[in-house]
């Protein structure tokens, strides 16, 4: 059965889209179907994200107005042979989706996929609301910092309360915690929640740790997901969350300060 | 007085760490944010809360917003917190 994953926060720019990218690669890469749609109707960036900003010809809502196939609009990776991205419209807004539309697609995408995740848009409003809608899981991707882990809490109650699933009264949306952007130097020294005080507030599993580093901006810089991005903390936090995803028994890494040798030490760190 | 106190806690070592006051603001908002969510209010709560103002209003005249009921949800336990604010004279009616 098709899983539908929506990659969501609430607060803007803790890493949802980043996230999207990477995680979707990577089950493409450990061999499964993926399709990664972007919801950020009006402000899309996946595309730049994933490198085919140039491929873009139709959008999601050119397949909800009908006006041409979901085959269309479906644009190939370019690294990945399993992996398809449906772009968002730049020019249309948020109101231009609707649920029928929306299940449709997601129908349609069943029928060829093995995983569906969904790009989120930053906020409550009814982008953020379409894309968490169908979800069967949701990554709760949270920066260790106040705000951010309220608006959490806050999607967290959302998803609860106003999804298919909550609904209809089925089974709730299976939900993880992804802590981004986490610096466990600052952790350790209490300047930072650390990600068991973030665990201990929302009491959701947790599925992954990203750290802060720049070679997430050299990815984005590149057009490349930053998993594909060798000698990389960040890469490799992605790649352990999507065998976790899929059942591995991996332990988290990158929440102990990394020893640094003398030498790099000397030289600078990272 | 607080540029003070804060300095000797600094010169004492225990000054508290902002990432822990970040957890108690977080825990304590929270907590007031989930209660008024609905589906994680226990529907008896208002009635409890009109309740305690009858009683309380008997003996102490206090107003309804100095009245706060709330139910915080922990792992293991709940705990259900009554904060009443006394006016600065207690107007008792003897
Ligand atoms: N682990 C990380 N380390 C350093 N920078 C990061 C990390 N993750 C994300 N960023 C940076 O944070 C910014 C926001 O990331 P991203 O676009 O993925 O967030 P978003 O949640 O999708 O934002 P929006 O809410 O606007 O859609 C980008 O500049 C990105 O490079
Ligand atoms: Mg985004």
């Amino acid at each position: 059965m098709a899983k539908v994953i929506v990659v969501t926060s609430g607060k803007g720019g803790v890493g949802k889209t980043t996230t999207s990218a990477s995680f979707s690669t990577g089950l493409a890469m450990r061999g499964n179907r993926t399709v990664v749609i972007d919801f950020d109707v009006g402000l899309r960036n996946l595309d730049l994200i994933m490198g085919c900003e140039r491929r873009v010809v139709y959008d999601i809502i050119n397949v909800i107005n009908d006006e041409i196939s979901l085959k269309q609009a479906l644009i190939k990776d370019k690294n990945c042979d399993n992996l398809y991205i449906l772009p968002a419209s730049q020019t249309r807004d948020k109101d231009a989706l609707n649920i029928e539309g929306v299940e449709r697609i997601l129908n349609e995408l069943k029928e060829t996929f093995d995983y569906i995740v969904c790009d989120s848009p930053a906020g409550i409003e009814f982008g953020a609301f379409m894309a968490m809608y169908f979800a069967d899981e949701a990554l709760i991707v949270t920066n260790p910092e106040v705000s951010s882990v309220r608006d959490s809490d806050r999607i967290l109650g959302i998803l609860a309360a106003k999804s298919k699933r909550a609904v209809e009264g089925r089974e709730p949306v299976r939900e993880h915690l992804l802590v981004t952007r986490y610096d466990p130097k600052r952790a350790n020294a209490r300047e930072m929640m650390s990600v068991a005080d973030i665990q201990e507030i929302l009491r959701i599993p947790l599925l992954g740790v990203i750290p802060e580093s720049v070679s997430v901006l050299q990815a984005s810089n590149s057009g490349m997901p930053v998993i594909h991005m060798e000698k990389s903390d960040v890469a490799e936090a992605y790649r352990d969350l999507v065998g976790r995803f899929i059942g591995d028994d991996l332990p988290i890494r990158f929440v102990d300060e990394e020893k640094l040798g003398f030498l790099k030490r000397l030289l600078g760190g990272r | 007085m607080a540029v003070i106190s804060g300095l000797i806690d600094y010169l004492r070592g225990t000054e508290k760490k902002t990432a822990v006051i970040a957890k108690e603001r977080l825990q304590i908002i929270l907590a007031h944010e989930r209660a008024g969510r609905g589906s994680d209010t226990p529907d008896y709560l208002p009635a409890l809360q009109e309740e305690l103002m009858a009683v309380i209003a008997k003996y102490i005249h206090v107003d309804r917003d100095s009245l706060k009921v709330q139910l915080e949800k922990h792992d293991q336990y709940d705990v259900l917190e009554l904060n009443i604010m006394l006016p600065d004279k207690v107007n008792s009616r003897l």
